[in-house]
């Protein structure tokens, strides 16, 4: 309030007994007290409709293949170049995330999918396969660029596996050297469409060779 | 910035302090003989003026007639560096002393060109494949692999 304004005066009211006032408001009280004997119905009847609408009927398949989708969890796995692809994917401009795909899983036991972004040498290749043994069913792999794929251009080399199929199974292959993040995105949206089109009756071909 | 070491200067004070140590002089390099390189480097580690107390960079070549194992030196004193290079001429044996002793740098590089070239290194105390495995047959870096 500024200073120097007129004060409000406060009227009180006049001619009134406070012991009338008292009485006024115990005369309310009883009366809600008496009309307030049931409780109120909850303002549910909205949700009939919404219920009937979203009752939905479908199979524990395609419930499994929408929650595998939506959380598929990579490891934490790369070999070379390829692999800052794979981080550029991860990172803010590309965001994997949007796919569900937050967290890329530092134990394999917690993953579902194997990135193989980068060449694969034979020094490395039984490391490879164990970190693929570790991962629990149902698992996918991702093969990311030319290396992975077929060696690219170390397929003669001494040191280089041609093509990591000889070492994993591998659903979905990616070209490029190194694949732009938009075509990883791509890759990992068809490994999703896999995911969501398998059954948990199907047991995936894995081959035991190695295991 | 880096200066480059004087090369006619460092032969000249390697000659005086070991004669018959140091092979040829080239423009870059100074290539001493492989008997004397440990003596030789351990007189350019420690020796005041010269005081490469950091080595770069250890590689090899294969030139067919001979092997030439390269130490590129640097001090962090002087901030100058310096090519030291050697010979082995013996394909079927190439021997040089390990500098491991003197520059702990010089572990991984000497097991990579072991690895990869099939030199060997005298004194080095893990002398072990490093990229390829146990049992690879040759030495994929060598010109004559395959
Ligand atoms: S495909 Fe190209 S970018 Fe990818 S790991 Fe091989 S060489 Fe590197």
């Amino acid at each position: 309030m500024e200073k120097g304004s007129p004060r409000v005066e406060i009227g009180k009211p006049k001619n009134i007994n406070p012991d009338e006032l008292n009485v006024a408001e115990a005369a309310r009280i009883i009366q809600l007290k008496e009309s307030s004997q049931q409780p109120l119905p909850d303002p549910d009847n909205w949700l009939d409709e919404e219920l009937k609408r979203n009752v939905l009927v479908t199979t524990v398949d395609a419930m499994l293949g929408w929650s595998r989708r939506y959380s598929t969890w990579p490891v934490n796995f790369g070999l070379a170049c390829c692999a800052f692809e794979m981080i550029a994917s991860a990172s803010s401009r590309f965001d994997l995330s949007r796919f569900g795909m937050d967290i890329f899983r530092a134990s394999p036991r917690q993953a579902d999918l194997m990135i193989v972004a980068g060449t694969l040498t034979w020094k490395m290749a039984p490391v490879l396969r164990r970190i693929y043994d570790q991962m629990a069913e149902p698992k996918w792999v991702l093969a990311m660029g030319a290396c992975a794929i077929s060696g690219g251009t170390f397929r003669e080399s001494y040191s280089v596996v041609p093509g990591v199929n000889r070492i994993v199974p591998v659903d979905v292959y990616v070209p490029g050297c190194p694949p732009r993040p938009e075509g990883l995105v791509y890759g990992i949206t068809m490994i999703h469409e896999k995911e969501s089109k398998s059954s948990v009756a199907e047991i995936r071909g894995h081959d035991q060779r190695h295991s | 910035m880096t200066t480059v070491f004087n090369v006619e200067y460092a032969a000249k004070k390697i000659i005086e302090a070991f004669p018959d140590s140091v092979a040829v002089v080239v423009k870059v390099a100074v290539v001493v003989n492989s008997n004397s390189l440990y003596q030789v480097a351990e007189f350019l580690k420690d020796t005041s003026g010269f005081e490469f107390d950091y080595l770069n960079n250890l590689t090899a070549v294969d030139y067919i007639d001979y092997f030439e194992v390269v130490y590129n030196l640097n001090s962090l004193e002087h901030n100058h560096s310096l090519v030291l290079k050697t010979r082995c001429y013996d394909r079927n044996r190439p021997v040089v002393p390990s500098v491991i002793s003197l520059w702990r740098a010089a572990d991984y590089q000497e097991r990579e060109i072991y690895d990869l070239m099939g030199i060997t290194f005298e004194g080095h105390p893990n002398l072990k494949r490093l990229l390829l495995w146990e049992g690879f047959m040759g030495h994929p870096l060598r010109r004559d692999y395959l």
